[in-house]
């Protein structure tokens, strides 16, 4: 069965390759990484998304970043060089290096931890939580049970 | 005037710190059996008094600042910086909150508003108002001394008085700032009175789960306001910018959203200790948690810790607010290890598969959201620390680590109502879960050719297609399990009393506002998810344009019909006026404006938008071309941002049908001239 679903999902994926054949083009690639970086006029913004009049540095950088693609560079080695020229802050985001590590794995490591607690707290509960003893199958509580039911049924 | 103010601030100052010290006096003596020359009741009494008097006399320094921006009284070193002769009137009122120390006084009058209300409405429990009161009387001591001797309002300008003000940012003209800055203000301080009450109620060891009822209202307002105030600051962020976004996760939109994430956390978490009497300590804590947070997000903005666009200059006021976070953090810790036997926990989780585990996981879910933020905006800090370089932490991040715990928080939000309290049976599970889990895989499915394209995760460094597709599937999941509960819940009154289902519908929800109004919140929240989603497929074009040339964006063309300057007293403004064409039928006109104002020197973007339930076609004048002196005009495709602002509507609608009292179901019945049987629903439960 696991075989069949293999065998299934192969052609799927060769499909959704020749689907998205391509999408990495130089105009995608200028759009990705103008987002990976800020502006560094001291906007605070994406460097694609600083629209100050008369900014005296998006579009100086927007212009290195189209030379950059252009000449060939990878989008590490553009990142690169984009750090070591404006400093480790014209990355929007930390990579994935050293201490930098730690910005991407504590938030989803301490949610994980959290969850696995409260499902071990919640076992915990369970299983010293006293079973309910059986109830007796008489007329009057299957009675009472019914009337409950009734008066609670919305 | 300014004399006045300054007068009326050391007034409030004083009668404030009579409000705390009599009060606190008052009650050691109460709770001891203690007395002294005047018993413990009339002293609290005078107390009570003293902090409703502070109310006017905080308001007559508001008063006399915003007298000042009318005036023209520029011998008033702050109306000198944040106003002018030509500002509008209503941006004259708007300069109260416009700079640091008038936000200052403006936060102080509206906590002394605040404890207006509640000491006036002290007969709902007199002792445990009396705690409250005194412990926001110790919080109003902090701001007013802040707006006496740090950030003072009223300070003079030294030498010869200028002719005309700097007049105020550019950025804050804009209607929205007008009502913005208070309603966020009316949120950050609105959650000093949960607050104060759950302090109050923990020193004092008060028997019962009164105090949550008490401040219910309290807490579903200020979260009201504050939902309100962020919103608000989005569609200012969309309108004024002109970036063509609404979120940029700037450190002060990050301090806004973190009190709101553990105050959403509280409002579900409560019901919990109001029904099984559970998450006590945790509903403390997170009230704490919350109005510490709100302190920590202004600290965070006022003190230049974190750069921001929004921040206020940097000055020694963050010292302030970290001696007082101290102090607020030392005394819920040493409330709170003195009386920690009184929260025990009354019972225990008996299921995973329940309504209180949904809680439960709700609001891991919402901490571990809090958290995030909260570590992202101060990872710049800590690495500076360690490594000792900054780094930014923006965007990129949020969207890579904060929007798939979103996207789990909408399914929670979808499958908490379809499980019953102490435990559900795996036959109910299947019951519930059929119909919105096919809707899921419907929507799932037809988004597809629409282009929501969630391979691209795979063989892109794009992330957006795939949480799109997530977001709108569980939109779909969550929007079907509301309907279901609105549909099952009126069928069994259309049974029972002849009406239409709508109207069945509409008593079901008075019969029990609070749980029905949750739903609504519930449905305006996945409206805001849509809206999000829609992000992901957001398209822009820039082009410079001359006369009758046009270009394309998504099924739009946009022709430059004409471009001009034009200039008034307050500002100087060049302009492009476009029309918009959808095949060759003309749409809409729009004029995107770029306004200079004089008296700063600062430019202003004002945005066209021709907004849709599809799409917004958004558009900003970028500036003008150096060389030909044309304008450059940058436009965006931004589809379904509409239903965010929907969305908005329908939780504030929510929130309010929440806040109106149960009709008993025998009203109802009367209203509708319709006798129910004897066995009919019973009258609104207590809520859930």
């Amino acid at each position: 069965m696991h075989r069949l679903i293999r065998f299934a999902l192969l052609p799927l994926l060769a499909v959704l390759g020749v689907i998205t054949l391509g999408s990495a083009d130089t105009e995608a690639r200028y759009n990705d990484l103008g987002h990976k970086m800020m502006c560094v006029c001291g906007c605070n913004e994406i460097l694609l998304e600083c629209n100050h009049v008369g900014c005296p540095d998006s579009n100086r950088m927007l212009g290195e970043l189209r030379a950059a693609i252009a000449s060939g560079d990878g989008n590490d080695a553009v990142l690169a060089a984009f750090q070591e020229k404006y400093g480790p802050t014209v990355l929007a985001a930390p990579l994935l290096t050293k201490f930098n590590i730690l910005a991407w794995v504590v938030p989803p490591g301490l949610l994980l931890l959290g969850l696995a607690g409260t499902f071990a707290l919640v076992r915990k509960w369970r299983l010293r939580t006293a079973p309910m003893p059986a109830v007796a199958d008489d007329p009057a509580s299957n009675e009472l049970r019914e009337r409950i039911r009734r008066e609670t049924e919305l | 005037m300014p004399a006045f103010g300054s007068f009326a601030l050391l007034v409030a100052l004083a009668l404030s710190g009579y409000n705390l010290l009599a009060g606190a006096v008052a009650l050691r003596q109460l709770a001891t059996g203690g007395r002294g020359w005047v018993s413990p009741e009339k002293l609290a009494e005078t107390a009570r008094r003293a902090g409703i008097a502070s109310f006017f006399a905080t308001a007559c320094a508001a008063f006399a600042l915003v007298w000042a921006a009318f005036t023209n009284d520029f011998s008033v070193a702050y109306i000198l910086e944040h106003s002018n002769r030509a500002l509008p009137w209503p941006y004259k009122f708007a300069a109260l909150w416009s700079g640091q120390e008038g936000s200052l006084l403006l936060w102080a009058f509206l906590l002394s508003a605040y404890g207006f209300v509640l000491r006036v409405r002290h007969k709902v429990d007199v002792k445990l108002t009396a705690y409250a009161s005194t412990i926001l009387a110790g919080i109003q001591v902090f701001f007013l001394l802040l707006v006496n001797v740090a950030a003072t309002p009223f300070s003079l300008v030294t030498g010869a008085v200028p002719p005309d003000g700097n007049g105020l940012n550019p950025l804050l003209q804009y209607p929205e700032m007008v009502i913005h800055p208070p309603m966020l203000y009316l949120g950050y301080v609105g959650f000093s009175v949960p607050f104060a009450f759950a302090l109050g109620a923990l020193m004092m060891r008060y028997p019962g789960e009164k105090w949550i009822h008490i401040t219910r209202r309290w807490t579903m307002v200020t979260w009201l306001f504050l939902t309100v105030g962020i919103f608000l600051g989005m569609h200012w962020a969309y309108s004024v910018l002109g970036w063509g976004g609404y979120w940029g996760w700037d450190p002060v939109e990050n301090a806004s959203l973190m009190p709101w994430l553990t105050g959403t956390a509280f409002l579900h978490s409560v019901m919990m200790q109001e029904k099984r009497g559970m998450m006590k300590s945790w509903n403390v804590w997170l009230i704490f948690s919350t109005f510490m947070l709100a302190i920590l997000g202004t600290l965070l903005t006022r003190s230049g810790l974190v750069s921001s666009v929004h921040a206020f200059a940097q000055s020694a006021i963050g010292t302030w607010f970290w001696v007082f976070l101290v102090i607020v953090l030392a005394v819920c810790l040493f409330t709170y290890i003195l009386n920690r036997d009184h929260l025990k926990t009354e019972h225990k989780l008996e299921s995973l598969v329940s309504r209180e585990s949904s809680f439960l996981f709700n609001n891991l879910v919402l901490l571990a959201a809090c958290f995030t933020v909260l570590w992202g905006t101060l990872f710049p800090v800590l690495s500076e620390y360690v490594q000792g370089n900054r780094v930014t932490v923006s965007a990129p991040f949020y969207n890579r680590v904060a929007v798939p715990i979103g996207v789990f928080l909408l399914f929670l939000t979808g499958i908490g109502p379809l499980l019953a309290w102490r435990s559900t049976s795996w036959r109910s599970i299947r019951k519930n879960f059929v119909v919105p889990g096919i809707a899921a895989v419907v929507v799932a499915i037809a988004v597809i050719p629409l282009g929501v394209h969630p391979w691209t995760i795979f063989t892109t460094d794009e992330q957006g297609g795939f949480y799109a597709w997530i977001t709108f599937a569980m939109a779909a999941f969550v929007a079907t399990a509301i309907f279901a509960e609105f549909w099952n819940g009126g069928k069994v009154i259309r049974q029972k009393s002849g009406q239409n289902l709508l109207a069945s519908m509409v008593q079901l929800t008075r019969r029990n506002t609070r749980r029905y109004g949750g739903y609504i919140v519930h449905f305006g929240i996945v409206l805001i998810f849509i809206g999000i989603g829609g992000q992901a497929f957001n398209q822009s074009h820039e082009q410079t344009m001359n006369y009758k040339q046009s270009f394309m964006l998504g099924p739009y063309r946009l022709e430059c019909l004409d471009y001009s300057q034009d200039s008034n007293a307050n500002y100087d403004t060049e302009f492009a006026l476009l029309n918009v064409y959808r095949g060759d039928r003309l749409v809409t006109k729009l004029s995107p404006e770029l306004r200079v104002y004089p008296a700063s020197g600062q430019p202003s973007t004002i945005v066209a938008n021709h907004s849709t339930l599809a799409w917004d076609l958004y558009v900003i004048y970028a500036g003008k071309d150096p060389a030909t002196g044309q304008p450059v005009i940058k436009a965006f495709l931004n589809p379904l941002v509409a239903w965010i602002w929907i969305g908005l509507i329908v939780t504030i609608l929510g929130t309010g049908v929440a806040l109106l009292p149960n009709l008993s179901a025998a009203v109802a019945a009367q209203r509708h001239r319709v006798t129910l049987p004897a066995e009919a629903v019973p009258a609104g439960r207590a809520g859930d």
